[in-house]
């Protein structure tokens, strides 16, 4: 992924030593993190990794001190509203408003980012368009398939032309098809705008398949860091094996023995949820 | 409706230019008006594809007018300065079926957090004070359409209100205050309690103590001196009186009304909006 263009490439995100705790517990601890301008980046890990907290940090939705966290070099501490500017974000319950139209709900985000009367129709037409939800764009969003509504939820982030596109679970509960689907739509938006995205997902498969590079994520910190590939051989070279690895196989050896015991009531509880809502 | 989209579909199925320009930020005092505006539009648009609510909230007041209304009228109990009960009562069931949607609209910012529309609300460039604003003001304006409904009843049964537009405005501008208080309320308990069980039981717990220590049902010269007491502490109280004040005519105190419930709705917008973060955590 590396080019020899004698500037390194821009950061969107970067994380300094991020702390967070709920209480006693650190959710994340010391997480060092750099992400890529334009790139796909995938942080991975199980339930109760600390994979949401460590978004949540980097969308402004929890307050963190100054200098822990810079979004394109804004400080999320202290310039609060430009990093909110920049973000499109997609949380992991399915948050489209089912009492609104598709259209409504995605002109509403037109309208708190400030588009303009004169091109917010147009403006929220392109979005829908652009994940495919043109022709039920005037349906209620209750009556959406748990892929359309994530590919509504996508269209609600675009709508403002966000540079770095944030992603929690967006597959989580789908089926394959759908999971395929609204990849393929994350894809080719990025295509389209080049805007960076950094996505969480507990699915190996996914991550290997989709992402540019990937941080494995565990107990609060990212204990391995690189594209999928370059894991994978790495495992391989250490292994002494000829067969690849898969990430699956990576992630267990980064995290050793401890990786039944994360996942606290409320992850799965949380999960359940939003499974229950798209199935 | 899918036949007939706001914008042809040739024209933006295959263009994307705009999604690569980021729009212009507002700024300054452009961005509240802007949010409630947005907030507002969303609740009318929920209304419009489900008038359920609003058929069922009907109900209640129609009943105080109907059965204690006219069950008072008859009666004469209580001294209303002249006027029928059930114009004296009319004012009263106005401001309490307004204040009863406002009570509940924490239940709403629960469930929103609950299915993460709150925390990506959080995430665009709008300041909490201006989304709590917005959800007040929001709440006004359903409460807005519930007392014109109370109002047509009220006239249906004969109530003899005024139909000057300049003191209806001032009625709405009373109801959408005293709802964007009542709102901030909920939303402040919301904020506090954190579960949409724990609000319903406090909703249900200072609902009818607002409204039986107000001026709604009896004037407040007959109540007891610590109901007194309350009265004056409670917003409905100032709302009461000036509905009655401008939708009757009869002697009101507007300016102190009006007073009263601006400063309410300012307070509650700055509690509602500390707490804020709460729900987003």
């Amino acid at each position: 992924m590396t080019s020899d263009t004698p500037a390194p490439p821009a950061e969107a995100v970067t994380c300094t030593r991020l702390a967070y705790a709920f209480g006693d517990t650190r959710a994340v601890d010391e997480l060092d993190l750099a992400v890529r301008e334009g790139e796909v980046f995938g942080l991975l890990g199980p339930n109760g990794a600390g994979k949401t907290t460590a978004i949540r940090c980097i969308t402004t939705l929890l307050p963190v001190p100054a200098g822990m966290v810079r979004v394109f070099g804004h400080d999320t501490a202290k310039e609060r509203m430009a990093v909110r500017r920049l973000l499109g974000y997609v949380p992991q319950q399915l948050s489209a408003d089912s009492g609104l139209t598709g259209r409504e709900n995605v002109a509403l985000f037109a309208r708190v980012f400030d588009v303009p009367r004169r091109e917010r129709a147009e403006r929220v037409a392109q979005a829908l368009a652009a994940v495919g939800l043109a022709d039920a764009a005037d349906r209620l969003a209750g009556t959406y398939s748990g892929g359309m509504v994530r590919r509504l939820e996508l269209a609600q982030a675009l709508v403002s032309a966000p540079r770095l596109l944030i992603l929690d679970e967006p597959t989580i509960g789908l089926d394959p098809i759908a999971r395929t689907g609204v990849w393929e739509h994350i894809n080719a938006v990025r295509a389209a705008t080049g805007m960076t995205v950094l996505v969480t997902t507990h699915y190996m498969d996914e991550a290997d398949q989709y992402c540019d590079r990937v941080g494995l994520m565990h107990r609060g910190r990212v204990r391995a860091l690189g594209t999928p590939a370059e894991l994978r051989h790495g495992l391989a070279e250490r292994r002494g094996t000829d067969t690849l690895p898969t990430l699956e196989d990576v992630f267990r050896d980064v995290a050793g023995s401890g990786l039944d015991s994360g996942g606290g009531f409320r992850d799965v509880r949380s999960t359940r949820r939003t499974a229950h809502r798209v199935g | 409706m899918s036949e007939a989209p706001a914008v042809p579909r040739t024209e933006s199925a295959d263009r994307t230019d705009l999604l690569l320009t980021p729009p212009v930020p507002r700024a300054g005092w452009r961005v509240l008006p802007a949010r409630v505006a947005a907030m507002c539009a969303v609740e009318l648009q929920k209304l419009r594809h489900d008038r359920t609510e609003l058929y069922t909230r009907a109900v209640q007041p129609a009943l105080w007018l109907l059965i204690f209304g006219q069950t008072f009228t008859r009666i004469r109990a209580i001294p209303t300065g002249g006027i029928p009960y059930v114009d004296y009562l009319a004012p009263g069931i106005i401001a309490q079926s307004a204040m009863f949607i406002a009570i509940f609209y924490g239940i709403q910012i629960i469930w929103e957090r609950d299915a993460g529309i709150l925390n990506k609300l959080l995430v665009t460039p709008t300041p909490r004070s201006a989304l709590i604003t917005g959800k007040a003001f929001a709440a006004g304006v359903k409460s807005l359409i519930q007392a014109v409904v109370v109002i047509v009843i009220a006239a249906l049964l004969g109530v003899a209100l005024t139909w000057n537009p300049l003191k209806l405005l001032g009625v709405a501008a009373a109801v959408v205050l005293a709802s964007a208080f009542f709102s901030c309320l909920s939303m402040t308990i919301a904020g506090i309690v954190l579960s949409r069980d724990r609000l319903m039981g406090f909703g249900q717990a200072i609902t009818m103590p607002l409204f039986f220590g107000s001026n709604a049902l009896y004037p407040v010269s007959i109540m007891p001196g610590w109901l007194q007491a309350v009265s004056k502490a409670n917003p409905l109280s100032y709302q009461v009186d000036a509905l009655r004040g401008l939708l009757l005519g009869t002697p009101a105190h507007l300016g102190a009304d009006f007073g009263v419930l601006a400063v309410a709705a300012a307070l509650g917008i700055a509690a509602a909006s500390s707490l804020l973060g709460r729900l987003a955590r």
